[in-house]
């Protein structure tokens, strides 16, 4: 019987065949925290008496949602994971380092790998063909200090997406069109493997979008085969030798698939308070907006802020709009830095925040008040995320996030290409 | 133990339970506790019995991994949670910390009504209506976690991952 991409994964890390609906034990690869939800896994990991992590080399401690901190008590949460880290050899990703899926899919994450998270966005590593999932401190705790963890087998959705993507649709809106199709908990507990023509042609940037954004449909991991692309983004980040092959089996047992058409895709936002809650933009109506929040583990990666300045260049943002940008990584900074892309956004009106999670989680660079709307390409449009609960987040591609700003309401970005 | 039943609707977050603004009380969970729920039921917290229940619909807990979530539920005395459905990581977060999460039909319990649950049996009585609500009993490996009073402390006794698979 043929297997699944998770299945084929978590059976090599279980050391025995597995399939959809088992309990397994499996060695972890990697598994990192972040500043949020570090300090908890340390206590915890000191808690089961544990002065060791499993390998050090593959834990990783990233200060990355207070980049720099906000507040003294974070500031303090700073300084415990520091000294964890220092005592135990532990690596830890500093302020303005990156983002810490970002930076994993830079230099940590391969095809095959079992990827821990504590944090729900670990599922982005799927774009690399990992079985990347996100965990709560005490699974981190426990995979940090004994190298494995449990899980249950998913069951695995198929997508299955062909034919040729329309210009101005990207992989966020590929993603938002699955989630209002599915709903919030279309794909709770289960894999879902993406595959189709469409998706061979996605660039890694797009792929990390749709990856990342597994979660919002319920998702333990979102996963692609690996590819020429995957191959290509290896030896971007000069790591060739982490390449393999990796596809499921063809006569792989699916718990079902469904089938998208690519043609017909539009722009697509997520209005509030969820993120199943979507319309195309030509359903959006006129929704005036007072910040465009442009980044995220999401879409803060080079391509996405590239999509961005393509549309400002020569232009500059509506003066009610605030346009923050925030990039993924040092490394996506550095190249928006080389390559004009940075200069392009704030000629346009943009200021920029060093890398991070800044104002997605609502505690800093760009927090909501009453009444405030932004359009966001973070993967999250909780009531009272972003700051104030009498606040409006609608999430759109970069592209949207562009003509948003320039226009000062929700708009279509296929006029501007 | 009896407890009341606190009723929720459906979709309810992290970011609800204990929202991202609060980021900065994460290593002062006392503090951090007192913000339970504060925009879906201001002060939910002086409000709430020990023993008492969370009643919600479904994909309770969706949205951010934080474990603190599950943490200041079981923090503020609530017995379990019972909801139609769990995300997936809040759901493990709550047997992780020792906080029984069960799915059954919740549109048989009302604000305020007393129940009782009985775990090992799948059932829970509802004494403000004198009906006694049945739901599949929680996987073994969850029990097992939950018996050992969660993940640490099941950890703390066999040093491992021993769990009866």
């Amino acid at each position: 019987m043929g297997m699944t991409l998770a299945e084929k994964i978590l059976s090599e890390h279980a050391g025995k065949k597995v399939q959809a609906g088992e309990i397994v034990i499996v060695q972890t690869d990697l598994a990192y925290a972040q500043d949020g939800t570090g300090p908890l896994a340390v206590r915890k990991i000191q808690e089961m008496g544990f002065e060791k992590v499993f390998n050090p080399r593959k834990t990783i401690f990233f200060l990355d949602h207070a980049a720099p901190s906000p507040k003294f008590e974070l500031s303090n949460d700073h300084t415990f994971l520091r000294g964890f880290s220092e005592r135990t050899g532990c690596r830890i990703s500093d302020v303005g380092y990156g983002i810490s899926h970002q930076v994993v899919a830079e230099e940590e994450v391969k095809p095959g790998d079992v990827v821990i998270g504590a944090d729900s966005h670990t599922c982005t590593g799927g774009a690399l063909s990992a079985f990347a999932t996100g965990v709560g401190s005490t699974d981190a705790a426990v995979a940090m200090a004994l190298g494995k963890i449990w899980f249950r087998v998913p069951e695995t959705i198929r997508v299955v997406m062909n034919g040729k993507l329309p210009a101005g649709v990207y992989g966020k809106d590929i993603i938002l069109h699955l989630i209002g199709k599915i709903g919030a908990a279309g794909a709770t507990y289960k894999a879902l493997e993406f595959a189709g023509d469409a998706i061979e042609h996605l660039e890694m940037a797009g792929r990390m979008t749709i990856a990342n954004m597994a979660v919002e449909a319920g998702a333990k991991v979102g996963i692609f085969s690996s590819d020429e692309i995957t191959r290509d983004w290896l030896n971007r980040m000069e790591r060739p030798e982490d390449f393999r092959e990796l596809a499921s089996d063809l006569d792989a047992i699916y718990e079902k698939t469904i089938e998208i058409d690519a043609k017909p895709l539009k722009p697509t936002i997520a209005c509030p308070h969820q993120v199943d809650n979507t319309r195309t933009i030509d359903e959006i109506g006129e929704v005036s907006v007072n910040q465009v929040y442009l980044g995220t583990s999401c879409n803060g990666r080079l391509e996405d802020l590239r999509i961005a300045a393509d549309i400002l260049k020569g232009k500059k943002i509506h003066p009610k709009i605030r346009m923050i940008v925030t990039p993924g990584s040092r490394l996506v900074y550095l190249e928006a830095l080389k390559d004009g892309t940075m200069e392009i956004l704030i000629e346009a009106g943009a200021l920029a925040m060093p890398p991070g999670c800044g104002a997605c989680v609502g505690l800093h660079e760009g927090v909501l008040g009453d009444g405030e709307v932004c359009l966001a390409t973070q993967p999250r449009n909780f009531q009272g995320r972003m700051g104030s609960p009498n606040s409006f987040i609608y999430l759109g591609s970069p592209a949207v996030a562009a003509a948003t700003a320039i226009e000062g309401k929700i708009a279509d970005p296929r006029k501007y290409l | 133990m009896k407890g009341r039943a606190w009723k929720f609707g459906d979709a309810i977050s992290t970011d609800h339970i204990i929202p991202g603004r609060y980021f900065y009380l994460r290593s002062n969970l006392p503090e951090l506790a007192k913000h339970i729920f504060e925009y879906e039921k201001p002060n939910f917290s002086e409000k709430v019995s020990r023993g008492d229940f969370i009643v919600a619909g479904h994909n309770f807990g969706q949205g951010s991994s934080r474990e603190h979530a599950a943490i200041v539920v079981k923090m503020n005395g609530i017995q379990a949670v019972l909801a139609k459905s769990f995300a997936r990581i809040f759901y493990r977060n709550c047997f992780n910390s020792g906080l029984p999460a069960v799915i059954c039909d919740t549109d048989k319990f009302g604000e305020g009504d007393v129940l009782e649950l009985f775990l090992d049996e799948g059932r829970i009585i509802n004494y403000s209506r004198n009906e006694t609500v049945s739901f599949i009993p929680i996987p073994p490996v969850m029990k097992q976690i939950l018996s050992d009073g969660g993940l640490v402390e099941h950890v703390k006794k066999y040093g491992d991952i021993r769990l009866n698979l």
